[in-house]
């Protein structure tokens, strides 16, 4: 379904994204994590088009979009959210949501319905006619989420969800990524949230450094020496090692 | 759009019509048709400005535009004044289209947008002083020919309709565009661009299509002008007098909102009139009211005039349902 094929980023002198490469299959929810400045908000901003790569290309569908505007690559079918929330502070939470049901929907009855639908899944449909601006923390990640998915998406990318929500609200919003998986969205999504990314990835990838580091099962993963290294620094692993012999 | 949309503007329209019957003054009549002509140029610059939040400080550029085009057609071609009317509309749709295209397609936002409307009006201006096509310092003198077909008439009221019914047809238009998906994604790009892409806006395209609606909208507002004084010359046409009387009206009467411009227009021209009724001898009295007014609804009415009454209305609201919650308290 996505191809990202030897992409780069350069920002000036930094890397910010050396020659990465991903596969999603359709359907499934895949992870991308890595530690802080790994670069995976650049990597998403070029699979969304809203920064051009210095190399490398962008596969959707077998097509290649590395050079397409980010609207064109909605109507494609890539959805995406923010990891700084971007509501449309001055309008309701329904006329939010409307604006992104208007791609596939022309008629204001229709957008507004599709709005109130995509509500209601992601747990909105109370705040519908509050202004986006005056939601909570929680309420703007459903809100982000929320018009990502008016759009219809086949792929979804969402970026840090989670971040800032308390135990109780990460468990709620569990089962509606789960709902949207199970209606054949493919996701991928940019986690610091370990224990949801055990709990509902299938397969994760990891980014240090701009660089692609590991690849597997998310248990699989966790447990690969290189990564530990890239969180905790040169030397952790074999420390963590030989602490456990000891423990053990 | 629904009854509901429809019926405060037929209403508001109606009423409004009905004014000629009643006032016969001329002073009164030049000032009711000056201000609506004003209005409507309001109009086309609140489509850009007040929905799609892409503030021009050179809407002088479209009016002068609609003026001269007019004027020039019937003075060396000899066009009729109404077939004048649809090529003025057209060509500041056009005007306006190239220069939302060039300084769009360059990312140009906020200060540096209105900076570069500025500047056109402005080379605008200077071009139409020295150019003797336009007829240079001189002007240009419309023939008088009273006559429905020349787009003159002889009693004011008649064209006091005809604006009127101009300013009521944008009213509509106004309001199709905020119950439509072209509305919809005007709105969002105003409140946040990048945002509005990534849900599949195209953002260059529906910013093009705002300022070509808006270029032709003010370019009408200045082909009735000329039609109606029948002289322009570039301090009229293209002057930053017309730009900034463009902008004021909609952000004192309510930036974005359907009738904001109107109330806007209606309200400093009405209390600039009372201030030179009062002090008329003190020049420039009614300039001292519109600064007066602006800074007044920059810091008390975010929203406009409409958005103060709308807030008001809110906090009664909001008291008579504490009202009825202890009138209910008491009861028990």
């Amino acid at each position: 379904m996505l191809a990202v094929e030897s992409v780069s980023k350069r920002f000036g002198g930094l890397m910010a994204v050396d020659n990465a490469s991903l596969v999603l299959e359709p359907g499934g929810i895949i992870g991308l994590i890595g530690p802080n400045g790994a670069g995976k908000t650049t990597l998403f901003s070029m699979i969304s088009g809203f920064v051009a790569p210095s190399d490398g290309r962008i596969l959707f569908e077998g097509t290649d979009i590395t050079g397409e505007e980010p609207h064109r690559r909605a109507e494609r079918g890539i959805g995406r959210t923010f990891q700084i929330v971007q509501p449309f502070a001055g309008l309701t939470v329904c006329e939010n949501i409307a604006v992104g049901a208007y791609l596939r929907h022309a008629k204001r009855a229709d957008a507004i319905g599709k709005a109130r639908d995509v509500a209601r899944r992601v747990g909105l449909a109370a705040e519908l006619d509050r202004p986006a601006g005056g939601l909570t923390v929680a309420g703007r990640k459903r809100l982000e989420l929320a018009r990502a998915l008016a759009t219809e998406p086949k792929l979804l990318l969402l970026d840090e969800v989670l971040a800032g929500l308390n135990p109780s609200e990460i468990r709620d919003i569990i089962p509606v990524i789960r709902g949207i998986r199970d209606e054949g969205v493919t996701i991928l999504m940019i986690e610091h949230v370990m224990q949801a990314v055990m709990n509902l990835c299938e397969r994760v990838y990891v980014l240090a450094q701009g660089r692609m580091i590991a690849e597997g099962k998310p248990a699989a993963v966790c447990a690969d020496p290189r990564v530990i290294e890239a969180y905790l620094g040169h030397g952790a692993a074999a420390r963590l090692a030989a602490e456990g012999a000891a423990h053990g | 759009m629904t009854a509901r949309d429809l019926i405060p503007i037929v209403v508001l329209a109606v009423l409004a019509a009905l004014l000629p019957l009643v006032v016969t003054s001329s002073p009164v009549m030049n000032f009711l048709v000056f201000t609506l002509i004003v209005a409507l140029g309001a109009q086309g610059w609140n489509i850009l400005g007040g929905f799609g939040g892409q503030f021009s400080f050179g809407h002088a550029a479209f009016f002068g535009t609609g003026a001269y085009v007019t004027a020039i057609l019937q003075l060396r071609y000899g066009v009729n004044a109404w077939a004048g009317l649809l090529v003025a509309m057209a060509a500041g749709a056009a005007v306006a289209w190239t220069i939302g295209f060039l300084s769009f397609r360059s990312g140009l936002r906020g200060s540096y947008f209105a900076l570069v409307t500025l500047a056109f009006a402005e080379v605008f201006r200077i071009l139409a002083n020295a150019a003797s096509f336009t007829g240079g310092a001189a002007g240009l003198l419309i023939k008088l020919d009273v006559h429905p077909a020349n787009l003159q008439f002889a009693d004011r009221a008649v064209f006091y309709w005809l604006v009127l019914a101009f300013v009521t047809g944008v009213l509509l238009l106004t309001r199709w565009i905020q119950r439509s998906r072209f509305g919809a994604q005007l709105v969002a790009v105003r409140e946040n661009e990048d945002a509005a892409k990534a849900l599949g806006v195209d953002s260059l395209k529906v910013k093009l299509r705002a300022i070509a609606l808006s270029g032709a909208v003010t370019a009408l507002s200045g082909c009735l002008y000329a039609q109606y004084f029948l002289y322009i010359d570039a301090h009229i046409a293209y002057g930053s007098w017309i730009s900034v009387e463009l902008l004021l009206a909609p952000i004192i009467g309510g930036v974005g909102t359907v009738f904001g411009p109107v109330v806007g227009a209606l309200t400093l021209h009405g209390l600039g009139e009372l201030a030179k009724q009062f002090a008329g001898r003190i020049p420039g009295i009614d300039l001292i009211v519109f600064g007066s007014v602006l800074v007044l609804a920059v810091a008390f009415a975010r929203g406009g005039i409409l958005g103060l009454l709308e807030r008001l209305r809110d906090r009664g609201r909001g008291m008579m349902t504490r009202g009825a919650k202890e009138v209910s308290h008491a009861g028990r």
